[in-house]
């Protein structure tokens, strides 16, 4: 396999004011392979491929780029899109009410001479659909597919433009574990058509099982580019090289001391906020003891965020039945007031949607949910304000120049932390947590896991989803599975494998009727 | 060295309104010979302004909760034309009619803030039919002008503090309160960053602040002094308008109300899952509104001396203007008060400066416009600026 690179980026260096993004990275990539990125959050992953695609333009790095043998000084996206190498950010760009046949021609519109053909161009949508395995009517809206089917719109848009050099970043980081396998069976056969791939993922098993090539970058220098036939890759092995040290200890150590129980949901049933027929959640029935922590395993679709927002204030769905317990004594969640009144707390897995103000600073929003503790006759008290501020800070490690600082400006760790410790704040019996380590780095989970292990030993009821099953594996005292809508079993840590709450999570608990 | 820079680009930001002001302020004066800062002129601005600052005291609460409201205009010309009938159609004596020229502000706030708070119409329509309704009714009660005020209602607006004592020829009552004005912002500047101190928290370099304040100190007394020479005067208004700026300055940073509206503009989401009742705060911040439009309609009902319906024309366009010149951000969440009142003394400034200069009253609608794009636009990019740093 001597072949020359298909794209060579040399000495690539990059300084943000202050920050130095990327220092003398040397990059290969080999035609029709996959070429997997990883590192830490901010390692300089994403950077580098805005620098490839000209997200960032010629002239803002140093270094010299060469695809297939010629030269690249892109100063836009169209530069780069024009010699076919395409980028598709996490964050997808496609517009929710235009069908799925007008965003894959979006900005490339089949037309003649500005008037567009129609009949052309839903033909050749359905084409570009079934080659990444959709039998979607491309007249559908955007809106009305799931997740899973609009990271693959996105590459059939790649691939409208006669893709040759694919860019993914973080293409299952929103997807559920059939999704996510769909897609990167559908990039190996792009693969085998003779597209070359690049993959940003955090998810290091699914980089292990699809990418030919690993490159590892850390604090925006590339550490190693490791071959996956013949290199011995694995897991620890890559977290070694991204974090720079060996993690033995993934997760900390946990001593449970279960108490009483705490928290009880019996019967919950939700249905859908708009079709009002469809069952989200069934008769569920789940408890917490104090002390413990307690895992909630689905897969996207499963009901696990329904479930929590139902509970927490009805703040999602309709048609709404069963009771919740607080220590024995039912209790009612009608409202956000109501639920957190009554010592529940919720952090969302959007933090940046739903769970923080980033505009306002770290004291704000810490202090947000329990603002009421702050005030005399509806007038904050500033010095305790600021002082519960910066207990919380130091109580959670959260690394930010002062209190005062807009949330935005830190990092995903950080920001998770400020949304825990809001609810810290609260001082609640019982802490739902959703998806509480999602695109976060390594480093940073392992402070939450630590900050969560805290809660419990205060005698905290701690609720975490996740799709993520070794890490409830690594936390939890005990595991609840949920297949559509349903709990399908409860299993304790001592028990719990991978493959055996996977079978509960993917168990069909309802015939097709 | 980041810090200091950062302090000195967030100070530049925050104040560079204020330059605004002041350079707005000294190139009229250089314009107009002078005319501009004689003193009954510099009283006068005030009065004519008047219903821009108060009304835009709301509207920063509206805006940064991510409304809009368009109906204050037509609420002035309706709640003044009550105001007539009370008083000369009903006899009824002035502090009663006033009274319920309140009451009906804070009844008409509290229409708005229900069919947006709790049916959640979006403001923009809730207060366009609100536009129309206001100003349909009161071409009803008020289109023949309603005139023949007694002087206790017109002194509302042209009633000056009593010239007491003197100290050389300046009234010693105005600089007495000028005095407490700068002594009392000193105070508070070196309180609060003695508790940033005391908390850790890095405060703005100590050089920096004192500028600031030599600066802000110099520019009130030179008012101060002007209002204070004999042909100068304390409006009433003045004073109503200080009470007003510092109680709602104190609503927004200090109760938890005010923390709830910049919380609904900043992510609305996230309020709802704290816990935060938006729907309370949005129906309170509207009932707020109708309040001080209330105020707005019998300060411009005392001005003019008469109620008329086609009163208040553009004034809600000027009063978001003072909110957006005044940094308050479009797509909610940030703003301030004070920059509000900036934003208006300035237009304020235009208006009278263009007028004295004798130009064109076509040519003064063209130059506002530009100003209010303009320092939009110095706004946001300054905020790009200091994104990318």
């Amino acid at each position: 396999m001597i072949e020359t690179p298909i794209l060579e980026m040399n000495d690539i260096s990059m300084e943000f004011p202050g920050v130095k993004a990327l220092s003398e990275v040397n990059f290969q990539v080999r035609a029709g392979e996959i070429h997997a990125i990883c590192g830490e959050n901010g390692a300089g992953k994403s950077t580098l491929m805005k620098v490839l695609s000209g997200v960032h333009p010629h002239g803002s790095y140093s270094g010299q780029i060469t695809y297939k043998g010629g030269a690249c000084n892109f100063r836009t996206i169209r530069d780069s899109e024009a010699r076919g190498i395409v980028i598709i950010h996490q964050e997808l760009a496609l517009i929710p009410f235009l069908s799925v046949a007008e965003n894959i021609f979006l900005g490339n519109e089949r037309a003649n001479h500005g008037i567009i053909d129609w009949g052309q161009a839903n033909k050749q949508a359905a084409q570009l659909l079934e080659r990444v395995g959709l039998t979607e009517n491309p007249r559908t809206n955007i809106v009305d597919i799931g997740v899973g089917k609009q990271q693959l719109v996105e590459i059939a848009k790649a691939l409208a433009k006669r893709v040759e050099l694919l860019i993914l970043d973080e293409p299952t980081a929103a997807l559920n574990d059939d999704d996510s396998e769909h897609l990167l069976n559908i990039l190996r056969q792009l693969r085998d058509e003779g597209v070359t791939c690049i993959i940003i993922s955090h998810k290091l098993g699914e980089i292990i099982k699809i990418a030919d090539s690993i490159t590892v970058i850390r604090d925006g220098k590339v550490i190693e580019t490791l071959n996956v036939e013949k290199d011995q890759v694995n897991e620890e092995r890559l977290i070694k090289g991204m974090v720079g040290r060996e993690m033995n200890n993934r997760f900390p150590e946990h001593q449970p001391k279960v108490g009483e129980e705490i928290f009880r949901i019996e019967n919950w049933t939700v249905h859908h906020p708009i079709d009002v027929q469809r069952v989200m959640v069934d008769q569920v029935n789940l408890d917490i003891r104090a002390g413990e922590i307690v895992g909630l395993a689905g897969l996207m679709g499963s009901g696990r965020t329904e479930l929590a927002m139902s509970v927490f204030g009805r703040t999602y769905g309709a048609d709404i039945s069963g009771n919740v317990y607080l220590k024995g004594v039912q209790i009612s969640t009608q409202t956000v007031e109501q639920a957190v009144h009554n010592g529940l707390a919720y952090a969302s897995e959007d933090r940046k949607r739903y769970g923080l103000n980033l505009i306002q600073s770290v004291k704000e929003n810490m202090t947000a949910a329990a603002l009421g503790k702050l005030a005399k006759y509806g007038v904050i008290e500033t010095n305790a304000e600021t002082k519960a501020a910066n207990q919380l800070k130091d109580e959670l490690t959260v690394k930010t120049p002062t209190v005062e600082s807009p949330v935005g400006k830190l990092s995903g760790g950080n920001q998770q932390k400020v949304s825990l410790a809001k609810w810290v704040y609260t001082d609640p019996e019982v802490l739902i947590l959703d998806e509480p380590t999602r695109g976060i780095d390594v480093g940073a989970k392992y402070e939450i896991y630590q900050i969560i292990n805290n809660l419990a030993n205060q005698g905290k009821a701690v609720l975490v989803i996740s799709s993520e099953l070794p890490e409830l594996i690594g936390i939890c005292d005990r595991i609840y599975a949920l297949s559509e809508g349903r709990i399908t079993g409860v299993v304790d840590r001592a028990d719990a494998t991978q493959e055996y709450l996977m079978n509960l999570m993917t168990q069909e608990t309802k015939k097709a009727s | 060295m980041a810090s200091f820079k950062d302090s000195i680009g967030g100070s530049l930001r925050q104040y560079g309104i204020m330059v605004a002001l002041i350079l707005v302020v000294a190139f009229f004066a250089v314009f107009t010979q002078g005319m501009l800062l004689n003193p009954d002129n510099v009283a006068t601005l005030i009065l004519q302004n008047a219903y821009v600052l108060i009304l835009a005291i709301g509207m920063v609460m509206v805006i940064v909760a991510g409304h809009i409201d368009l109906s204050v205009g037509s609420l002035v010309a309706f709640i003044g034309g009550v105001l007539g009938w009370a008083i000369i159609n009903w006899n009824w004596p002035w502090p009663l009619a006033i009274l319920l020229a309140l009451v009906i502000g804070v009844l008409v706030g509290a229409w708005h803030g229900f069919w947006v708070a709790y049916v959640r119409i979006p403001a923009f329509i809730v207060t366009l039919a609100g536009m129309l309704v206001f100003r349909g009714l009161a071409l009803m009660i008020a289109g023949i002008t309603i005139a023949g005020f007694d002087q206790g209602f017109i002194q509302i607006s042209s009633g000056k503090l009593p010239q007491t004592f003197f100290i050389a020829h300046l009234d010693g009552l105005t600089l007495i309160i000028g005095v407490i004005g700068v002594a009392g912002l000193i105070w508070s500047q070196f309180r609060s960053r003695a508790a940033q101190l005391k908390h850790g928290i890095a405060a703005e370099p100590i050089g920096l602040m004192i500028g600031k304040l030599v600066v802000i100190s110099v520019a009130i007394m030179a008012v101060t002094v002007r209002l204070a020479e004999p042909r100068g005067f304390v409006p009433y208004l003045l004073v109503l308008i200080g009470v007003l700026i510092f109680t709602y300055s104190f609503v927004l940073n200090r109760t938890v109300f005010g923390r709830h509206i910049y919380a609904i503009g900043g992510n609305l989401n996230a309020a709802i899952l704290s816990g935060i009742n938006t729907a309370r705060t949005n129906f309170m911040i509207f009932v707020h509104m109708g309040l001080l439009s209330a105020i707005a309609a019998i300060v411009m009902t005392s001005r003019a001396g008469a109620a008329t319906a086609s009163v208040g024309q553009n004034y809600e366009l000027d009063a978001i203007a003072a909110c957006f010149i005044g940094g308050t951000a479009v797509t909610g969440g940030v703003g301030r008060i004070s920059g509000a009142m900036v934003g208006a003394l300035i237009m304020g400034v235009l208006n009278m400066g263009l007028s004295i200069g004798k130009v064109d009253p076509a040519l003064q609608q063209t130059i506002k416009g530009l100003v209010l794009l303009g320092a939009v636009v110095l706004d946001l990019l300054s905020k790009r600026r200091a994104q990318v740093a």
